[in-house]
């Protein structure tokens, strides 16, 4: 056992992978306590799906791929509004029709470009292996941004996302705060694609904070605690991922999903022995 | 006794339709108007003018000059369907309503958190502190409500609809509470029940696309046709029992 650990230890894929996993836990973490908070689920897998199409892109014209997925990330998030105000779509379809666009543009854009595009399946499943410096450079960035909005600016956004109407007459500056924790889930949702994919990102924005609820109802605690769960969970998945040599993401997600039957259990144990003491 | 607003033949309303033509209204302190009109009148962006959330396309409003640590307004919204799931708890929902006083970046002080404290107390809801705002009643919730209006020592209580979905209990409570409060602060309520208002307040503002202020609590079915302001008129008896207009 021992020997395995140092074993991986020695390669940089694998310090680049636990660097990731711990920076994407905090960053989604974050980001996922608020998009659940705010019911924003389906919006987010909107925006998750749509980069496809950036991506899809990016590949035909030999640019980064990242980069072509954060455009279309940002697009969706703001797109979503402006189709349903300026052009009167109801707003879930608005965020189902992006969705799929996004996914198609990809489709259709990768396989115009001539040859086989090799880390597309790891762009819609996730791969330790394609985790660079780059990468974990700007996800510590963002994760120090992130961390300070959310310390000074903790209040205005819980009472926001609570109570828009009231925030307003506290001269909460609305439009500029959606605006922001808007672009944070764009990024969170690019920088996260390469540790678990497009297709089970969602999973890793919205699993965490549904086991930290199940433990406290606190805003703050929520996020805390969903940071160390995503923590936990991306490395145990990593570890059986790296043995069994299957995709990071389904490993992680996996793992995740383990954690909370695991604690749903406890939860229920322990009701259980609350029960009995209020019959006692 | 000073005027806290004053508002000058405003007109007001959203992009290309006025809701409210020339509106004068004053409000000073230890005031309690009672606002009663027919739904999509204008008693909303009455409320909204007053707020500071509309600005009037014609006219003026002017406000009273406070100290930097004093507040203007405490608002109890509509009771909107608040999402009964979200993480909140009853103390920081109270506490919330000093976040425009404090500053977006601001802290809380001790004093803050005991005044909240306190205010739940008067409410008879301090138990509650560390629930999640979802899990209580309906009359529990506006009692956090309006503590969180409250919270700021505001120079006017702003309050829209108090009385929907709220038990008769906390309705009776809500009144004498108001009571008391008129004493320190000066309070403009929005109600569809002119039967209970007048009882309470002291002076009726008629909202219908017109503001026709009435300077006293006792308002007459002719009245109310001379201001055009149909509304419903409850009369209160041994039994429960509305009465409506013949039609």
């Amino acid at each position: 056992m021992f020997s395995f650990f140092s074993d991986i230890l020695q390669y940089q894929f694998v310090l680049n992978a636990f660097w990731a996993a711990l920076l994407v836990s905090v960053a989604a973490g974050i980001v996922g306590s608020y998009i659940v908070a705010r019911r924003l689920v389906f919006f987010s897998g909107g925006i998750t799906h749509a980069s496809f199409g950036g991506i899809g892109i990016a590949y035909y014209l030999g640019l980064n791929p990242i980069f072509g997925a954060t455009v279309f990330a940002v697009i969706t998030a703001f797109g979503v509004e402006a189709l349903s105000n300026k052009f009167r779509v109801r707003e879930d379809s608005a965020i189902g029709i992006l969705w799929s666009v996004g996914m198609a543009i990809g489709v259709f854009f990768v396989f115009l470009t001539p040859g086989y595009a090799p880390n597309l399946m790891s762009f819609l499943f996730g791969s330790i292996l394609t985790v660079s410096k780059q990468d974990i450079y700007l996800l510590l960035g963002l994760d120090i941004v992130m961390i300070s909005f959310f310390t000074i600016f903790f209040r205005p956004i819980l009472y926001l996302a609570f109570d828009p109407n009231f925030a307003r007459t506290q001269k909460v500056p609305e439009k500029l705060f959606t605006y922001i924790l808007k672009a944070f889930l764009a990024m969170t949702i690019v920088l996260s694609i390469r540790l678990v994919g497009i297709i089970l990102l969602i999973s890793l924005l919205t699993i965490p904070p549904t086991i930290a609820n199940l433990f406290t109802k606190k805003f703050k605690n929520i996020i805390y605690t969903s940071i160390i769960v995503g923590f936990i969970g991306s490395l145990v998945g990593l570890l059986i991922s790296y043995g069994l040599n299957v995709p990071s993401g389904a490993t992680i997600i996996l793992s995740l999903v383990f954690i909370f039957l695991v604690a749903r259990f406890f939860r229920f144990i322990k009701e259980k022995i609350n029960n009995n003491q209020y019959k006692l | 006794m000073s005027k806290i607003l004053e508002i000058s033949s405003a007109s007001v309303g959203y992009d290309d339709e006025l809701i409210l033509r020339d509106v004068n209204f004053v409000i000073s302190d230890f005031d309690f108007v009672g606002v009663i009109g027919p739904n999509g009148g204008g008693k909303t962006t009455l409320l909204k003018l007053i707020l500071g959330e509309l600005k009037p396309q014609k006219g003026t409003i002017e406000y009273l000059e406070l100290n930097s640590n004093e507040t203007l307004f405490g608002y109890l919204p509509q009771v909107v369907s608040i999402d009964k799931k979200f993480p909140i708890s009853v103390l920081e929902v109270v506490l919330s309503g000093l976040l425009g006083r404090n500053g977006i970046g601001g802290r809380y002080s001790t004093q803050d958190k005991r005044m909240a404290l306190d205010l739940l107390d008067r409410m008879g809801i301090k138990n509650l502190k560390d629930k999640v705002i979802g899990e209580l009643s309906g009359g529990q919730m506006q009692r956090v409500f309006l503590s969180r209006a409250l919270v700021s020592h505001p120079r006017l209580l702003i309050l829209d609809e108090p009385n929907t979905f709220v038990d008769n209990k906390f309705e009776k409570e809500l009144y004498e509470l108001l009571k008391e409060l008129n004493k320190e602060m000066a309070i403009i309520m929005v109600s569809h029940d002119l039967g209970t208002i007048t009882s309470h307040v002291k002076t009726i503002a008629c909202v219908n696309r017109h503001l026709h202020y009435h300077p006293s609590n006792l308002i007459t079915t002719e009245q109310l046709a001379a201001y055009d302001c149909p509304i419903q008129i409850i009369a209160h008896g041994p039994v429960p029992h509305t009465v409506l207009t013949k039609h």
